[in-house]
């Protein structure tokens, strides 16, 4: 295939973003949909998502530590980066990127974090030996406090923290969106539902992620799943992605019913150099079969193991089809020419510094360093069982 | 509160780092730095422009005014001359090639406007250079020869 | 040439100050230049547009602008009949070489030169996160190459295709305008080589500037007037199917 299809701009030929920024979107999407699934406990007091609570906020600060990883790599200058926050353009989304999410890992997800087990760091401080001491002593602050009214207020701050972090989240994933959505240069990117869109489908991700990882690490463990737990995620999985499914769907038919300037350059794209990842991967692997499954789920009256099954393919497909949502954003929005007459081609590198392998290493590193987490602040107890957010006695 | 301590400790320490590492002429017209405006004027330039040729070479300027090239600036064919404008004696201007460079304009092709004047050179001097009949600086045809 | 050795020797130093004059130049240190008494835009005559291409490459030697990446270009359109939302258009090595003949018969058939369009509401500028691009008090939008992160979201913003990313220096890149010119009274790179006078600066604020009676005598156009970028630079004779 020639790298363009019929007319482009001189200066449209080449891809400006690439794989690292679909992978930053997808992300923070994580982030955010883990917070927010945290938070169904927290505030909304859904009982049954508790043995979720500590790991869904371990999962987002793993993710949130490598999301600005992509961003560097991707920068022509690195090194001039905190110009962002020594001369901000307030009229830009992008310079609100610093604060924003200085603002999340700080305020919110840190501060959350330290304050619901900060009884466990004290009381680690004091059994644990060598190095492991040290650190421990360091997360205490130098406080040792941990008598009932101090706990209490950890409690109170804690729910004021996870308030005030819910809409964070929002802002952290949906300025992304805003980011896109706001370029009038772009009739792919601009609508006004892309923040929308964006958080929707962020919170899909990171349900069906936590999910996902809960399952797969009682399994490792050889630990018992809560089935109550399980079966409530994946409810509100269900959920979440009616909604976000409907969006998607109103962007769709919106375009195709107005058919504006850009709509059969746009249809036409989509019919051919995106056709198998938004129709065949992102719609009907990462979507509809997915809903279909869970709808199965919510209907039927499966038994545990075939509950399961269909959960763990119906998470997995979803994390698939999420990324290649944003995927098809980013890259779909960069294959056509601004003049509606050409298309150009991607070329994604392997071992370069924005290639394939550096996607790939970005996306397993919070893995890892999830896997240090859970070492250093177990969500569960030594029998096994996942640690409960600690209420007051 | 410590985490009340440690937030207020790192915003003033962001707000002094913030006093040192701002450019000194960030904000002068607008929000970027003042400077850039110098220095992107200062860049030297390529070409010398019409007026700087024609203080020197008035009487290529007196024959041109009379043809049809007269608002045809000399750097349009004879390249980039600054150098030359700075250094006249060592910097000498490179030979034209007439052929290729005629063509470019006169060229015919569909899209050009039709009252410019355009040819298929094959067919209209059967390969003869264009400089055999037309003199350059004054383009029109003067009893079939140039000097 | 004719010129005797007497006049060479008169000559030669005259011009050479005339010269240091000019290239002494700068907004600041130039007594004569100043930001606010001038508004920059430019008059792009369709109906005058050859293809010749030595804008393009004029552009280049000024400017030092990379193989493959374009400060400025032609396009060349080709319509068939009516159809307006259908048009062919090339823009080999971005006209950098002129354009082959071709074998095209019939139909419509003209050139568009495209720059940089120095527009007052300028996209490109409100998106930059740290202030690197910008519009100046004279009307030229820039870029501060030593501020630039190259996050590339201005190349995204710009409606008209006009930015590129420099290769080498990594920082985002356009029609400068030649301000370094314009602000020595030469005129752009660009409107110096043009040979029929298709392109010409244009200081709106210098009430002898001739476009003023030109804006009013013709017909006018801007590229995507429905992006209400309040771009400066201005058609004259530029069909709608224009992209």
């Amino acid at each position: 295939m020639p790298l363009v299809d019929g007319f482009m701009y001189p200066n449209e030929v080449e891809l400006q973003w690439s794989v690292l920024i679909v992978l930053y979107p997808y992300l923070t999407g994580l982030v955010a949909g883990a917070f927010i699934l945290a938070s169904l406990e927290r505030v909304f007091r859904v009982e049954a998502v508790k043995p979720t609570y500590r790991l869904a906020l371990l999962t987002a600060l793993a993710f949130l530590l490598v999301a600005p990883l992509p961003l560097q790599l991707h920068l022509g200058h690195p090194e001039r980066s905190p110009e962002m926050y020594l001369t901000p353009h307030r009229s830009s989304a992008m310079a609100m990127f610093g604060f924003v999410y200085l603002w999340y890992l700080m305020a919110v997800l840190v501060v959350e974090i330290w304050l619901d087990y900060r009884r466990d760091i004290v009381l680690m401080s004091q059994s644990s030996h060598g190095w492991k001491r040290l650190i421990y002593r360091v997360l205490t602050l130098g406080s040792d406090n941990i008598s009932e009214r101090a706990l209490q207020i950890d409690e109170r701050v804690g729910w004021l923290v996870t308030v005030i972090g819910i809409p964070s989240a929002f802002l952290l994933h949906g300025y992304v969106g805003f980011i896109f959505g706001s370029v009038k240069a772009n009739p792919w990117w601009s609508t006004p539902l892309m923040p929308v869109v964006f958080l929707f489908s962020a919170m899909v991700s990171g349900i069906a992620a936590v999910m996902c990882l809960y399952m797969f690490l009682n399994w490792l463990r050889r630990v018992p799943i809560d089935m109550r737990c399980v079966d409530t995620v994946a409810r509100y999985l269900f959920y979440t992605f009616i909604i976000d499914f409907s969006l998607e769907m109103l962007d769709l038919i919106h375009r195709i019913y107005e058919a504006d300037e850009s709509f059969r350059s746009l249809d036409f794209m989509v019919h051919t150099r995106l056709f198998t990842s938004q129709v065949l991967i992102q719609i009907l692997a990462g979507t509809v079969l997915p809903i279909a499954l869970l709808a199965l789920t919510q209907v039927l009256k499966l038994p545990e193991a075939a509950r399961k099954s269909i959960y763990s393919v119906a998470g997995l497909l979803t994390l698939i089809g999420i990324f290649a949502m944003r995927w098809n954003v980013v890259i779909g929005g960069q294959l056509f020419s601004k003049s509606f007459l050409g298309y150009t081609t991607y070329k994604m590198g392997f071992v370069t510094r924005e290639g394939l392998l550096m996607a790939i290493f970005l996306s397993i590193l919070p893995l890892l360093i999830l896997g240090v987490l859970v070492k250093l602040l177990p969500p569960w107890s030594e029998k096994g069982a996942m640690l409960e957010p600690q209420p007051p006695a | 509160m410590r985490l009340a301590a440690v937030f207020l400790v790192g915003t003033l320490l962001f707000l002094l780092a913030r006093g040192f590492l701002v450019p000194r002429s960030f904000g002068q017209y607008g929000h970027y730095r003042g400077n850039a405006i110098a220095e992107i004027a200062a860049r030297p330039v390529a070409f010398a422009g019409h007026q700087t040729c024609e203080t020197c070479h008035s009487d290529v300027l007196e024959l041109k005014q009379k043809g049809r090239h007269a608002r045809v600036n000399c750097e349009a064919c004879h390249g980039a001359l600054a150098k030359h404008a700075e250094d006249p004696v060592s910097v000498k201007p490179a030979k034209l090639q007439a052929a290729v460079l005629c063509a470019r304009c006169h060229e015919a092709n569909i899209a050009k406007p039709k009252q410019f004047p355009q040819v298929v050179p094959a067919e209209h001097s059967g390969g003869a250079a264009c400089d055999m009949c037309h003199r350059p600086h004054s383009p029109a045809l003067d009893s079939g020869k140039r000097k | 040439m004719n010129i005797t050795r007497r006049r060479l020797l008169v000559l030669l130093p005259a011009a050479a100050i005339a010269w240091k004059h000019i290239l002494a130049g700068t907004p600041e240190a130039s007594p004569n230049y100043k930001l606010t008494e001038h508004w920059w835009g430019m008059l792009v005559d369709v109906t005058k547009c050859i293809g010749c291409g030595n804008c393009v490459r004029a552009c280049q030697t000024e400017n030092d602008v990379p193989d493959g990446y374009y400060r400025t270009w032609v396009e060349r359109y080709h319509l068939e009949g009516w159809a307006f939302q259908n048009p062919k258009v090339d823009s080999p090595d971005g006209g950098k070489n002129g354009f082959p003949p071709g074998n095209q018969s019939g139909g419509k058939n003209f050139f568009v030169p495209k720059l940089c369009n120095h527009c007052v509401e300028s996209p490109c500028t409100q998106v930059c996160p740290v202030g690197a691009t910008f519009v100046t008090p004279d009307g030229v939008v820039l870029i501060d190459q030593k501020y630039c992160l190259g996050c590339r979201y201005c190349v995204q913003a710009c409606p008209y295709g006009c930015r590129f990313i420099h290769p080498q220096k990594e920082t985002a890149e356009k029609c400068t305008l030649c301000y370094h010119r314009i602000t020595k009274g030469l005129t752009t790179a660009c409107c110096e080589s043009c040979p029929t006078g298709a392109r010409q600066l244009a200081d709106l604020k210098d009430p002898k500037d001739p476009i003023h009676e030109f804006l009013r005598t013709h017909s006018i156009q801007v590229l995507k007037p429905y992006m209400a970028t309040n771009s400066k630079v201005f058609y004259n004779g530029l069909d709608g199917s224009v992209r």
